[in-house]
């Protein structure tokens, strides 16, 4: 049986498999926003923290996924929460990181400006230092999000399903068709969020960024 | 209007403002100033409480400033700073109207300001208001640094070193326009600079500062003639020599002494020859006793000169004479006012002292200005 075959007749488990990807992809790419912008923009506010935090979160992302997982499986058993608690947990580091240096490498005359003509500092925030800071948190949000979907392959391990499913049951199998049916698409899935998300910086960009250093 | 009681600021043990006591008037132009590290700028910060002071009190109207919001505070004070800091991400309009924005007012009203202040410096709102500051040069980027600190009416303005990174020529205009723009709107401006030139330009009172102490305050003619310590004399360099050398400048002064004289009874020939040789189109005619006759001029001597005969005949009276205490300033309206290129000096007894020309007008008002200047 041919590789294209494999598909025509698994099309429907591989469909499952990649849409339970892009969930939990989705899923804890949006987590880990929802815990790094807040963070980063936090930090951004309070420096001396930002060192042991970031050291943290860092030394997080050095733990192998395996290990991670395995932890995970033990504290929450199986199925999908211990997987997206780990992708969430990696998903965290790159966006945290990206949304402290964007906000604290905006030119302090902005800050000063603002400051000085009565902005609030909430209103720096928002008007200010956000905008100009947007598109290092979206390059962030890209490394994340590429990273995730690859990570996400291991998530098959304990039960969360998606495309790491199909790959593990290749390699214990020795069914390469089963590895390829999963690998392709995450790889391709890789490429379109990769792809897409930085569409979306430039959309968001104001044209007045574009070619200036901030 | 703005009133500076016994202000001090220090970080650590370095004092930065040493018990600083000043009042500003309404509608006044001051200029703080001074070497760097004097305190200029946090005497400013202090004003819209960007850095608020160890001890003392300011009082804007009479009101206590600590009393009152600092964000409501600044909202009614305009700032401009020297890096400008326009935000890169709002267009021309939406940088000018932050604030107006900021005090919620209704859109058809902060747009009208946004037109009014454009054509204020002549930049058309259909041309800029919808361009990022990135698409400006620095001078327009500063012109609408200062419309947006203008722009909800504040009656008082700083101005942080605004135009110190501007190009000369830029900056001329800038100086210009901002002047125009203070007496026409009667807004009451405190500006930092550390350029005496720009002090001496813009200020109705300067305010001379060093280590955090206000050394002097006084306006710029009161601080040219009267330096009140030898460290302004020292800032002012070239703008206080000729002040202090001389006093009054006399038509002496301007005048050089290497001229062309002839006696009345020379011949004609030999006048132009004289002339030829030195390449000019009149000579100086003295009397016998050397007193001045008069001039004669190469005209003269083609139209109505015969060869051999001698030039008393041509004689003009006409140049303008001056005596050589006289004041430079009327040697200077004599010879604009005439039609000739020369004014003749003279001594008491009538004998010739000098010639004052445009050229050494020129070159001695050049000197004044710049000090000794080449060749």
């Amino acid at each position: 049986m041919n590789f294209l075959d494999f598909i025509a007749g698994n099309y429907i488990d591989i469909q499952l498999s990649l849409l339970r990807h892009i969930e939990l992809v989705g899923i804890s790419v949006l987590i880990g926003m929802m815990i790094a912008i807040p963070v980063g923009i936090f930090l951004s506010r309070h420096k001396r923290m930002s060192g042991p935090v970031l050291a943290v979160a860092g030394t997080i992302q050095t733990i192998p996924g395996l290990v991670m997982l395995g932890f995970a499986l033990i504290l929450f058993g199986i199925g999908r929460l211990p997987a997206l608690v780990v992708l969430s947990l990696y998903a965290i580091l790159p966006i945290l990181h990206n949304t402290f240096t964007g906000i604290t490498q905006v030119d302090q005359s902005y800050i000063e400006a603002g400051r000085g003509i009565g902005m609030t500092s909430r209103q720096i925030l928002y008007k200010v230092e956000l905008p100009l800071a947007m598109s290092s948190i979206i390059s962030g949000i890209r490394i994340s999000t590429v990273y995730i979907v690859s990570w996400s392959t291991l998530a098959g391990l304990i039960g969360a399903g998606g495309l790491g499913d199909l790959i593990w049951t290749g390699l214990s199998s020795y069914n390469s068709n089963y590895i390829l049916a999963g690998a392709v698409p995450s790889a391709i899935l890789a490429f379109a969020f990769s792809g897409l998300i930085g569409l979306l910086q430039r959309m968001l960009m104001p044209r007045g960024l574009r070619g200036v250093r901030v | 209007m703005i009133k500076f009681q016994n202000i001090s600021k220090s970080y650590g043990h370095s004092i930065v403002l040493d018990d600083i006591s000043f009042e500003i008037k309404q509608g006044e132009f001051v200029v703080l100033i001074g070497p760097s590290g004097c305190g200029k700028t946090t005497t400013l910060k202090t004003i819209n409480r960007l850095i608020e002071p160890n001890k003392g009190k300011i009082f804007i109207n009479g009101k206590d400033i600590t009393k009152v919001n600092p964000v409501e505070l600044r909202r009614t004070i305009g700032y401009v700073i020297q890096q400008i800091g326009l935000f890169p991400n709002m267009t021309v309009e939406q940088n000018i109207a932050v604030v107006p924005k900021l005090l919620k007012y209704p859109k058809p009203k902060w747009q009208e300001i946004v037109h009014n202040l454009l054509e204020l410096v002549d930049m058309p709102y259909e041309e800029f208001a919808h361009k990022y500051p990135s698409e400006l040069s620095g001078g327009q980027q500063q012109r609408i640094g200062v419309l947006r600190a203008l722009a909800a009416s504040p009656p008082i303005v700083l101005m942080d070193e605004p135009f110190g990174a501007l190009d000369p020529i830029t900056r001329d205009s800038l100086q210009e326009e901002v002047k125009h723009l203070q007496k026409k709107l009667k807004k009451t401006i405190v500006f930092v600079t550390h350029d005496m030139e720009e002090a001496l330009r813009m200020a109705d009172t300067i305010v001379f500062m060093n280590r955090g102490k206000i050394i002097q305050m006084a306006s710029p003619e009161e601080l040219l003639q009267n330096p009140a310590d030898p460290i302004i004399k020292s800032f002012m360099g070239r703008h206080m020599e000729n002040e202090n050398n001389a006093p009054k400048l006399l038509a002496e002064d301007f005048m050089r002494t290497k001229v062309l004289k002839v006696p009345k009874t020379s011949h004609t020939l030999e006048c132009i020859e004289l002339m030829s040789r030195r390449d000019v189109n009149s000579l100086i005619v003295l009397n016998d006793d050397d007193t001045y006759a008069g001039t004669v001029t190469i005209e003269a001597i083609k139209a109505h000169g015969k060869a051999g005969r001698e030039i008393s005949e041509l004689l003009s009276e006409d140049a303008v004479t001056i005596h050589r205490k006289e004041d430079a300033r009327q040697a200077f309206d004599k010879l604009l006012a005439s039609s000739s290129n020369y004014v003749i000096v003279l001594n008491d007894n009538r004998t010739v002292a000098g010639l004052i020309t445009r050229t050494s007008m020129a070159k001695a008002l050049g000197e004044a200005l710049w000090g000794e200047m080449k060749s």
